[in-house]
């Protein structure tokens, strides 16, 4: 040591350069990646059933249309806000298409109509949010019951069923050996994990989440962001009640209900960020997976569905409580 | 003269004004169509509708004060009622009055632990209220076995209450909301706790600056809600007559924050009177007893409901900006 080296006390002022391998282990997407590893081996101890793909495949069928709407919610949480109507835009854009197909129209015409109902929904919501502004938690509380309540006075307490037998059983139409509703997830994951982390727009988001008013300032279209999410949603939960309507080849006013809960918990356990800003499209993919594992290996334990919503309850808390504790400690 | 439109206006501006207009011109609607509706009967009819979701709505308007909402209250009453109709049923020995105890203490309990993860993490409230509100009804299933508290075990005086009547034949059970109404007004207008709970709402920057004890008081309103929403299930036992794992209290919440937010308690905290709650939670069982007369099918109660959340939003949202506006031009005069 000569005597040209650096003071002492500015050496110890900067802070040490983390490993690479810490702040990749620190980041809650690898909590999720670990979390999904333990999940597996646990649940293949338990049964022969879960070392084989098929089955794990097939029962993601079960959970691949909140996972769909959960992908769009990733989004949408960044960007700072929130939506738990997605579970009624599902059953109220469901009903819509089972009336129109009842009424005697085309199919087509039927899921065109599906679809159009999901993007004027999902823009109520962003009206109600953007041009008011409203809280987006407290206003989807209303259009949940708003629009939940709508689908029961359209449908009443009847199933429609009697679909087309093509347009049933999608879960059982495989493409690659791959069942469609996972093709379609996979695919959706894609983009939007594309879009979030290779694009403007994708760093735009995660800026409006940090801080909205800086990004206004800095000339981001901080509304028009937030809109195209809102009615992303409705799009997102309108595709994932058809999907849900050709997999019990039934629609009802209470198709998805409760599914809020499933839906915000993909997102929570794949380490978004309950206040915006931080969070990946790669953890809720993760996380959709995780939550397959867990509820299957519970069904597969011969736990009851309503005894399972302990579990979730649980895991949702947990998740927030660790997700918050991982990002208040790497924040500095 | 003067004073006489200014105390009008004084009347008119209150935020209860509105809904307690919106409920008259409702009546009026209703029995212009239908005669029937404005009756004493039809009063009866309303207020035996309504002291479950106003005692809830009680516990409900203090936690929006506080800037909070509580997604949860529905599983606990349902926990709560479970408790006390497996404690009515397997312990018959057991006074029945006790069943009240066990009722609010058990929803108590579970609110405290409401309280405690959204004080000690600080995590948004509804986020963790929903986490709650599945994991308390999974639980409730696991105690109960998933089976249903049947009828004969409730015991005769507790179904009574709501039926018998101690004056002017208005049954007890709307003597316990209007006594919890009464207590709850003169607790948040007229003692220093309830003001606080306002202060933090209004601006819970402000709050600890002014030396109010932010996480006490936070738990303390959770903790209300929990047994508030507790007590609101034995009298659903009273009530209805049975306990059911899967019926009993879902979908109550949005009910109850229907009715608080239509009653004019602001999201945003800190506004809010207990008898503005109380004209919501009447308009409400107003609307869901008027729908059956009308002839219009109970379908719509939810889809009505929802409508009412949003438009309320929307005038809550108004009469702020209104409020901000005559407000900073009173400071340019």
């Amino acid at each position: 040591m000569s005597d040209t080296s650096i003071p002492k006390s500015a050496v110890q002022d900067a802070a040490p350069v983390r490993p690479r391998w810490k702040t990749i282990l620190l980041r809650p997407e690898a909590m999720t990646f670990v979390l999904l590893i333990l999940a597996t081996l646990g649940a293949s101890l338990l049964s022969p059933f879960f070392a084989d793909i098929a089955y794990i495949l097939e029962s993601f069928t079960y959970y691949s249309e909140y996972a769909i709407v959960g992908l769009v919610l990733t989004l949408v949480i960044i960007s700072g806000e929130i939506d738990l109507s997605g579970a009624a835009m599902m059953a109220l854009s469901a009903c819509l298409f089972g009336i129109t197909y009842q009424a005697g129209y085309p199919i087509s015409v039927a899921i065109l109509v599906s679809l159009i109902s999901g993007v004027a929904m999902g823009w109520f919501n962003a009206i109600l949010v953007i041009r008011f502004k409203l809280p987006s938690i407290i206003v989807t509380i209303g259009t949940l019951t708003l629009f939940r309540g709508i689908a029961q006075v359209i449908a009443g307490d009847r199933s429609i069923s009697k679909f087309p037998s093509w347009f049933v059983g999608i879960d059982y139409q495989y493409v690659l050996n791959l069942p469609i509703p996972v093709i379609v997830f996979c695919v959706v994951a894609l983009a939007l994990g594309v879009i979030l982390g290779g694009t403007v727009l994708g760093r735009q988001i995660y800026q409006i989440g940090t801080s909205a008013i800086a990004a206004q300032h800095a000339g981001i279209r901080v509304n028009r962001i937030k809109t195209g999410l809102f009615i992303g949603m409705g799009v997102a939960s309108s595709v994932a009640g058809l999907l849900t309507a050709s997999r019990l080849a039934s629609v009802r006013y209470d198709l998805a209900s409760g599914a809020e809960l499933q839906m915000v918990l993909i997102v929570m356990l794949g380490g978004t960020y309950i206040f915006g800003g931080r969070g990946s499209i790669i953890g809720t993919f993760l996380a959709a997976w995780l939550l397959v594992i867990i509820a299957t290996g519970m069904t597969v334990a011969n736990i009851p569905i309503n005894a399972q919503l302990t579990v979730l309850g649980l895991l949702l808390i947990i998740s927030i409580i660790a997700t918050n504790i991982i990002y208040s400690r790497t924040q500095r | 003269m003067n004073s006489l439109t200014a105390a009008l206006r004084f009347i008119l501006l209150r935020r209860e004004a509105g809904i307690a207009v919106m409920l008259v011109l409702f009546s009026l609607v209703v029995s212009a169509i239908e005669p029937r509706f404005l009756s004493l009967d039809t009063l009866r009819i309303v207020m035996l509708a309504v002291p479950l979701i106003l005692i809830a709505g009680m516990g409900q308007m203090m936690v929006l004060l506080a800037r909070h909402v509580d997604l949860s209250i529905g599983s606990i009453l349902g926990f709560s009622a479970i408790v006390a109709g497996m404690a009515f049923r397997d312990l018959p020995e057991m006074p029945w009055w006790f069943g009240f105890f066990i009722a609010t203490f058990v929803g108590a309990a579970l609110g405290l632990v409401n309280g405690a993860v959204v004080t000690l993490f600080r995590l948004p409230s509804i986020i963790v209220t929903l986490g709650t509100l599945s994991l308390y009804r999974g639980v409730l299933f696991l105690i109960s076995d998933a089976r249903q508290v049947d009828p004969q075990y409730i015991p005769r005086p507790l179904i009574e209450m709501s039926q018998t009547s101690p004056i002017f034949g208005i049954p007890w059970i709307i003597f316990i909301a209007l006594t919890i109404a009464l207590i709850s007004y003169v607790f948040l207008d007229h003692t220093r706790l309830g003001r606080q709970i306002y202060a933090i709402g209004s601006n819970p920057v402000a709050a600890p600056l002014r030396g109010i004890s932010v996480v006490p008081v936070t738990l303390l309103v959770f903790t209300l809600s929990g047994a508030l929403a507790g007590l609101a299930g034995v009298l659903y036992a009273s009530r209805f007559g049975y306990v059911n794992p899967s019926i009993t209290g879902v979908g109550f919440e949005f009910t109850v924050i229907a009715a608080v937010v239509v009653g004019g308690v602001s999201i945003n905290g800190g506004v809010g009177t207990v008898l503005g709650t109380v004209l919501g939670v009447i308009f409400l069982g107003a609307v869901s007893v008027a729908l059956p007369i009308l002839g219009v099918s109970a379908f719509w109660r939810d889809a009505i409901y929802g409508a009412v959340i949003i438009i309320a939003l929307l005038i809550d949202r108004s009469v702020r900006e209104s409020g901000i506006r005559s407000a900073t031009l009173e400071a340019r005069a």
